[in-house]
């Protein structure tokens, strides 16, 4: 681990990618033509629940331009399911739905047509006929007893039911003097990235290749469709070298990208499917978390929070999907920043007739941070205190790290009382307090948010083996390769896709870093799928560790073999070079050097002058496991997870009109540690759009249904993102707390802001409306509820 | 590609250039840049009008190109941002404030962005925080949070209005 | 050409047509592009009204000097509609006929009593704002109708403004909307009020009793408050996803107060309550 100072990782460094996109010269899937290609559009179940009686196809086929209709029966019959992460056989998902069709929205047949707007005509033309049946959609009455059952097979809507206690549970509440419960409610939001999901697949028959081009996010990726497909993964090639327009988790697209690859081997041209904004928001199957929390503290009179109880309830939608681990993952991070002792978690995935979700940025940490960060501040009102000497009172101490949680993770590193004081060093909490009290004074409510939230990074998913003990991978990795050429260039390869976070510029400045080259000199490129090393995508907040732990050895390992080049050459011991930017020399006698360009034309040309054993050339590669990875989980259910841990500390000072009930962040201040930053215009950028998202599920965004079961906000008319003028100014203090398991001592940012940024603008409004007696524990806040419950609180109390 | 009866035939003005096209009038300019003039920085979002990744220069005003059929385009001078790029590799100052600042991360909403900014600062060279604040609203990016776009076109506007501004006149 | 083809519909800025064509709500057969018809684009003085041509885009209207001096209800409620791009093509015409009910241009045209010029059949004919408004997205013009322009009436003397409107987001539809236009006397007395209510129900409203019981008024908050809210009490206002009908009604009163307050400090040339 090398903290610093260093050449190239933590200066302000443009980023690489920038240059094409500002020309509009990215590579986004709907860029690509490949000639002939055919378009899909869907036809979608208008039903909540539904029997597909019979299809009829013959109008659409009629249509001009049409070339194939494909039904979930087909499919079906062609096909394997596609993947599914809990032990749940019973609980098949495909791409289109089969005899039952289980949310409105579902696909239920494809159109192949020559142009995207012919087939959405003949779509309009099929003919099926539906059963309508019975649905449910609120996850609390799914799970009783004798509900509507969304998979009849299954014989339940519960797909998980599993409870933790780690540690004395028991004997620590009794043991407490006080206790308090509350219900915290995380509405059904999403990423929601402005490009939509979208996939072209080309068979070669003569080849025996499926080319894949798509907007993907997604670990397992190739071998998932080539599963499904019953192919070896040797004939899918995926191209990791699309531009993604924004993903944070969800674009997965595995239906659609089985979908097309099965018409484009059944019909000999390449198809491609680019979701339209409709198909996206109501059957993309990109939903969020949507989840119920019951949270118990047990605390003492000084406000320590000896032992908590929380039941998570999650609304996982129709199918499984993801949704089901994204209870899992916060089993990581379950107290939080905080010393407590011992923890009861129960987690239920409950399916109904919803969308169904995937992957959202934290993985379910959000939603958990927000149930913690609500308890810890109604402990603080109960008692009395200031939250924020409750936070401190309570959050683990930089001397007691290494710190390990009851679920059985250890926090590597970090110092979250010097990035809440740095934060106060910036803005006083007295000069806080005394704008919320001239707010006040000028007839508003104002209120003072708080929260205090852990970033876990480096992906070590073990929430799978935890979740489905039938699932025993401990194996989560990346890669790059390292090829210095003839003419002494350098480039990298990495083998995944990016959705905008750097990568490239990542490898370029670690391998820049390590071998003392000019980043800007190093040609950073994709593989595909069939020539690239493992990766397991950018997921779970891992690649700057991962992928940069990985570039990290191998130019290691580059840099030791230019040195034993060139110690064989000048013929010295190993222990008397001394290695400068790419050129080596005798440390007694510096005269006596090799330039880099001499060491290069060595490997590759002048097999005479190798050291015995040496391959020719200079190519390098390294597969990086997670550090502190490779562990099952214990009997008791207890397993490390994610190895390093950044921290965030959101201030805010937000107001709210007490006539509209509307509300403003008036300041925000942010205080980030996230270990070493390879990159601080990337990390910076990470953190602002996190916070932008997580003002975005606060206050604006929500997957609304009514009592139909029909989603209402499929539009951007109705699911509200965030504007530039929905964002504050935020200031950010950093601070470094490096890991000691990364090799620059870097920790990941890709959830920074997002992690915490609900919850303090939760904690603001109830410290804002907690003079009226009222308090709000859903999101996304409404107006329009807000302003009738303020209004009722004062008619109550004769204001 | 099947064009038959309900074809038209139309004249557009990109960029500076002539095009001759015929296509179904009810394709949009927007795909109508994509897919028939292979012009594809403008990106569709929503393609009902919301989102503001389509933005083209409409005879320099900012539009939603998703919004406008091909046809109706016809005698209006249509700026993309291939138009305002200089040439192959060279990036305009607009540009490369954004590269300066990290006004991006996947940049999928970016060349409207930079198309939005261009038109602010023809008209306004001298924005306030509020004024390019409101300029953008119009357009949504689900990466940045918008705060390093902002800071591009100030630092954009400062640095081209420093430019044009006589040496002896520049602090 | 509207009379000949039953599904043929006229595009004018395209901002709300579009969209509902890119989703197959709207399915016309043939579309007649009337932007190019310089003859109804304009803005001009008409005795003692501003005339303004049906597709006049609404960004022109937003600039406009005229406008400003003669119409400042209106210039305060155009930068409220949509974003700057959808104002560079949105026309005057497109909005007033689509008759959103969280609209502006609509809300102004029932609280000011404009007129509306359109044609049929060869004919011109004229119909009030109040008249032209019926439900929901709904108005009286006839199918094969075409609006061509709107008439604003100015209203001399000591006039002031006042807007508001309370939304998600900024730029989103409302769901209420106040606008108030009032007139004083030299010795600062509500001379004439027009307070007009949008978003809260199927079309625009006025609130003509409490205009009735402003008349003569020095228009403090406490007595304008006061015959807002009985006005209100017999409007059923709207119920749906973004705000309960008891929201609205409450809101509505008190956004109209805002507004006439507003109005007050603007006619006597005291600035205004910023928001």
């Amino acid at each position: 681990m090398s903290a610093g100072p260093h050449r190239f990782v933590s200066t302000d460094r443009r980023v690489r990618e920038d240059r094409r996109f500002v020309a509009g010269k990215g590579r986004f899937v709907a860029d690509i033509d490949l000639p002939h290609t055919k378009h899909v559009a869907l036809v979608t179940c208008p039903y909540p629940a539904a029997r597909i009686i019979s299809i009829d196809k013959r109008r659409a086929l009629a249509m001009p331009g049409v070339h194939y209709l494909l039904d979930g029966r087909e499919l079906a019959a062609a096909t394997l399911p596609l993947m599914a992460g809990l032990d749940t056989p019973n609980v098949p998902r495909r791409p289109l739905a089969v005899d039952t069709a289980r949310y409105s929205g579902e696909w239920v047949a494809a159109v192949v047509a020559d142009t995207r707007a012919l087939a959405e005509d003949a779509a309009e033309e099929i003919d099926i006929r539906y059963e309508a049946l019975p649905f449910v959609l609120d996850a609390e009455k799914a799970i009783e007893p004798g509900a509507v059952l969304v998979h009849a097979a299954h014989g339940s809507n519960v797909l998980l039911d599993r409870t933790f206690v780690w540690g004395e549970v028991e004997n620590d509440f009794a043991a407490s003097p006080r206790r308090l419960s509350l219900r915290v409610k995380w509405g059904r939001s999403s990423t929601v990235p402005i490009e939509t999901f979208g996939v072209v697949a080309n068979w070669d028959a003569w080849r025996d290749v499926l080319d894949v081009y798509a907007s993907i996010q997604m670990p397992k990726y190739p071998d998932q469709i080539a599963m499904a497909l019953q192919l070896p993964a040797s004939a899918v090639r995926v191209h990791y070298d699309v531009d993604v327009g924004g993903s944070y988790g969800v674009k997965r697209g595995i239906k659609h990208s089985v979908l097309v690859s099965y018409l484009t081997r059944r019909l000999g041209f390449p198809v491609r499917l680019v979701e339209d904004r409709l198909e996206n928001m109501r059957g993309g199957d990109a939903h969020g978390p949507e989840r119920l929390f019951d949270v118990d503290v047990a605390f003492d009179n000084n406000g320590i929070v000896r032992s908590m109880k929380m039941r998570a309830l999650e609304n996982v939608g129709a199918y499984a999907g993801r949704s089901p681990f994204q209870l899992g993952k916060p089993i990581g991070a379950i107290v939080g920043p905080y010393k407590i002792k011992s923890v009861q978690y129960r987690a239920i995935a409950a399916v109904t007739n919803k969308t169904t979700q995937d992957a959202v940025r934290g993985f379910g940490q959000a939603p958990t941070n927000l149930a913690l960060e609500r308890a810890m501040d109604e402990v603080a009102n109960t008692l009395g205190l200031d939250p924020l000497e409750l936070r401190r009172r309570n959050m683990i101490r930089r001397e007691e790290f290494p710190y390990t949680i009851p679920s059985g993770t250890t926090y590597d590193s970090g110092d979250y009382h010097t990035v809440v004081d740095k934060v106060l060093a910036h803005t006083s909490y007295d000069e806080i307090k005394t704008e919320r009290d001239r707010l006040r004074a000028e007839g508003k409510l104002a209120g003072i948010g708080i929260a205090a939230c852990l970033e876990p990074s480096g992906g070590n998913a073990s929430f799978e083996p935890l979740l489905n003990p039938k699932n025993t991978t401990t194996t989560w990795m990346d890669s790059c390769r390292i090829d210095v050429d003839l003419s002494a260039a350098i480039t990298a390869t990495m083998h995944t896709s990016s959705a905008g976070q750097g990568h490239e510029t990542l490898v370029a400045t670690v391998i820049g870093e390590v071998v003392g080259r000019d980043p800007d000199s190093i040609r950073v490129v994709r593989a595909n799928s069939l020539n690239s090393l493992p990766s397991n995508s950018p997921v779970g907040s891992r690649m700057a560790i991962m992928l940069g732990g990985a570039a990290f050895h191998a130019a290691h390992k580059l840099k030791a073999k230019l040195m034993a080049i060139g110690a064989h050459d000048l013929g010295i011991p190993l222990e008397r070079t001394v290695y400068e930017q790419g050129n080596v020399h005798d440390r007694a006698a510096p005269e006596k050097r090799c330039t880099w360009e001499e060491l290069v034309a060595i490997a590759h040309r002048n097999f005479h002058r190798l050291p015995e054993g040496f391959e020719p050339g200079l190519a390098v590669a390294h597969v990086y496991q997670v550090p502190t990875g490779g562990t099952l989980p214990t009997a008791d259910g207890r397993v490390q997870m994610y190895p390093c841990f950044s921290f965030e500390f959101h201030l805010i000072l937000l107001s709210i009109d007490p006539d509209l009930g509307a509300p403003r962040i008036v300041r925000y201040r942010l205080g980030h540690d996230c270990g070493t930053v390879i990159n601080p215009k990337i990390v910076r950028g990470m953190t602002m759009g996190g916070i932008a998202h997580g003002i975005g599920a606060a206050l604006y965004e929500e997957f609304a249904y009514n009592e139909d079961g029909q989603l209402i906000a499929q539009t951007f008319m109705d699911y509200l993102l965030p504007s530039s003028h929905e964002v504050p100014v935020v200031e950010i203090v950093h601070h470094e707390t490096p890991s000691p398991h990364t090799v620059l001592g870097q920790k990941g940012s890709g959830e920074s802001g997002y992690l915490g940024a609900p919850a303090a603008v939760a904690n603001a409004i109830n410290d804002a409306i907690r003079p009226l007696g009222i308090s709000i524990n859903a999101l996304p806040l409404n107006v329009s509820k807000l302003g009738d419950l303020i209004a009722d609180a004062r008619a109550r109390r004769g204001i | 590609m099947l064009l038959g009866a309900n074809s038209m035939r139309i004249k557009l003005t990109v960029n500076g250039d002539e095009y001759a096209l015929e296509i179904e009038p009810r394709t949009t300019l927007l795909d109508c840049l994509r897919d028939h003039l292979g012009l594809k920085g403008a990106h569709a979002g929503c393609e009902h009008g919301v989102c503001g990744a389509c933005t083209v220069l409409f005879d320099g005003v900012a539009v939603r190109s998703c919004l406008i059929f091909a046809p109706q385009a016809e005698g209006t001078p249509i700026t993309t941002i291939e138009g305002i790029t200089p040439g192959p590799g060279e990036l305009s100052p607009l540009q490369d404030a954004f590269c300066e600042t990290h006004g991006m991360q996947c940049g999928y909403c970016t060349p409207a962005m930079i198309l939005v900014a261009h038109a602010l600062l023809a008209d306004n060279p001298n924005p306030t925080r509020d004024d390019i604040v409101e300029a953008i609203s119009g357009n949504l990016c689900r990466c940045t949070g918008y705060a390093q776009i902002v800071e591009a076109i100030a630092l954009a506007a400062d640095r081209i209005r420093g430019t044009n501004r006589p040496p002896e006149v520049r602090k | 050409m509207l009379a000949a083809d039953e599904s043929a519909r006229i595009i004018a800025g395209g901002q709300t047509l579009v969209p509902m064509m890119a989703m197959r709500l709207a399915r016309p057969t043939r579309l007649i592009d009337i932007n190019h018809i310089a003859a109804l684009s304009y803005i001009r003085a008409d005795g003692d009204t501003i005339s303004i041509g049906a597709i006049t885009r609404q960004c022109l209207v937003e600039r406009d000097k005229l406008i400003a001096t003669s119409l400042p209800l209106l210039a305060r409620a155009v930068p409220f509609i949509g974003h700057a791009a959808t104002r560079a093509r949105g026309t005057i015409g497109g909005s007033l006929a689509n008759a959103d009910p969280a609209a502006e241009l609509p809300l102004i045209a029932i609280t000011l009593d404009a007129v509306f010029t359109y044609r049929v059949d060869r004919r011109t004919e004229k119909i009030g704002a109040r008249d032209f408004y019926i439900g929901p997205m709904t108005t009286s013009l006839p199918g094969d109708a075409i609006l061509t322009s709107v008439q604003l009436p100015v209203w001399p003397g000591k006039i002031g403004v006042g807007f508001h409107e309370v939304n998600t987001r900024r730029s989103d539809f409302a769901f209420v909307a106040t606008a108030a236009q009032v007139e004083l006397t030299d010795d600062g007395r509500c001379k004439r009020i027009a307070i007009g209510i949008g978003a809260a129900t199927d079309f625009p409203i006025r609130l003509a009793t409490a205009e009735e019981k402003l008349k003569g008024s020095t228009l403090d908050a406490a007595i304008v408050k006061d015959a807002v809210v009985q006005a209100l009490a017999d409007v059923t206002p709207l119920s749906d996803l973004h705000a309960s009908a008891k929201y609205r009604r409450r809101v509505a009163a008190d956004l109209a107060t805002r507004a006439v307050v507003d109005a007050c400090s603007h006619a006597l040339g005291r600035k205004l309550h910023a928001h």
